[in-house]
């Protein structure tokens, strides 16, 4: 699976930043770059190779002892060649990652980067207005760090007094032994599919927890 | 034997015979057949609510066709779709704002118990939020499980002593 993928734009842009390497890849071109140039390097992209297009801003949380920890990943389409490009670079901090922002090349990335925010964790720098986007303002963590269990973790609801009169809590989801996995040898049983077991903590029998 | 009173704008040519009753079941009355919901369209289930609202449904057959989307003319809250974390306070404050008497129907497997996403975004069950008078299962329910809900909050309205809570 080191499959690598190259065509002549990532040709010429190892020609023009020589500290770009090719990256793993089974679809697009894709290039690592140092964080520091990755500004440098997609600009250089959408100027000059007609890259006019960026389709996604997200990172990678490779888990939470390797380091680099934290990997910004962004895709540019160009409307005139009709091909895709992968930019991917290592975030320095694995506790604290940043990112350089791109909103002055792309508004289109203002939302894509509060996401990757939001759900990662990654600062962009230069952001005009970093918020989360999805969870709200204030919310303690970033569900998508592979630290986070699916079922969440308990915390205050995020209005002070609608939490007092309802004594509501952000509570960990009952999982009931879910979510649906497949067998690792491929195919799908669905006797042994099925949410069950795992998490007994309330199910058809027991009662929801108060 | 009293003879009628000439002054008394009661004219049984047009009011038809006079009906007795008990108070209670005419409150009751007036309040289940005029029930105004306050549509809470939250995701999916929300397309359901609006099929059951149009013509082949047609919730107006259960005098529940005048959706209100200010909660202070509505009386029923159809929470018809998934209420995130985020979305939640915000569902308790409209239902905080609709006057009494009020009532709640949770429509759809996300609205009574987070349905398939058991995930740290998303509330567990509304009834976790605001009280809640019927539960409907589906995922969405067909727009005859709504009627029917309806229909079962119609009959639940109809047993409740209204008299009492209104002098209580
Ligand atoms: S119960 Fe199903 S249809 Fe209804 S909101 Fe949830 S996912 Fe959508």
């Amino acid at each position: 699976m080191s499959e690598t993928v190259a065509d002549d734009t990532t040709t010429s842009l190892q020609a023009k930043f020589p500290s770009a390497t090719l990256r793993e890849s089974l679809d697009h071109p894709a290039v690592n770059v140092p964080v520091g140039e990755a500004v440098a390097v997609l600009e250089w992209l959408k100027d000059e190779q007609g890259y006019d297009f960026l389709v996604d801003v997200t990172a990678v949380d490779w888990a939470e002892n390797v380091s680099p920890r934290f990997t910004t990943v962004w895709h540019l389409y160009s409307t005139a060649k009709h091909t895709y490009i992968r930019v991917a670079a290592d975030c320095a901090d694995d506790a604290d990652p940043v990112a350089p922002t791109v909103t002055q090349l792309w508004p289109a990335a203002d939302w894509h980067e509060r996401e990757t925010f939001d759900l990662m964790g990654i600062k962009f720098e230069g952001h005009p207005d970093l918020r989360r986007i999805l969870m709200w303002d204030g919310y303690p963590h970033h569900p998508l760090r592979k630290e986070f269990p699916l079922a969440g973790i308990e915390t205050e609801l995020p209005d002070i007094e609608v939490a007092e009169e309802t004594e509501a809590k952000v509570i960990a989801a009952p999982m009931m032994g879910g979510p649906f996995v497949a067998s690792n040898k491929g195919e799908m049983n669905m006797t042994d599919a099925e949410p069950r077991a795992k998490d007994e903590s309330w199910n058809e029998k027991l009662p929801k927890p108060e | 034997m009293v003879s009628p009173n000439q002054d008394v704008a009661f004219d049984n040519k047009i009011e038809g015979d006079i009906v007795i009753s008990r108070l209670d079941a005419v409150i009751n009355w007036v309040r289940s057949n005029s029930m105004w919901p306050m549509p809470m369209g939250l995701a999916c289930c929300a397309i359901e609510l609006m099929g059951t609202a149009s013509a082949r449904f047609d919730i107006a057959r259960f005098g529940a066709e005048v959706m209100r989307f200010s909660p202070r003319q509505s009386d029923c809250m159809i929470v018809a779709g998934t209420v995130t974390y985020k979305m939640a306070p915000h569902v308790r404050r409209i239902y905080d704002q609709m006057a009494e008497p009020k009532w709640v129907i949770a429509m759809g497997a996300c609205a009574s118990s987070g349905g398939m996403y058991r995930s740290y975004a998303t509330l567990q069950g509304v009834d976790r939020i605001v009280p809640v008078d019927v539960y409907v299962s589906g995922c969405p329910p067909r727009p005859e499980a709504l009627l029917d809900a309806l229909i079962k909050l119609q009959d639940k309205v109809k047993r409740s002593p209204s008299l009492k809570n209104l002098t209580a």
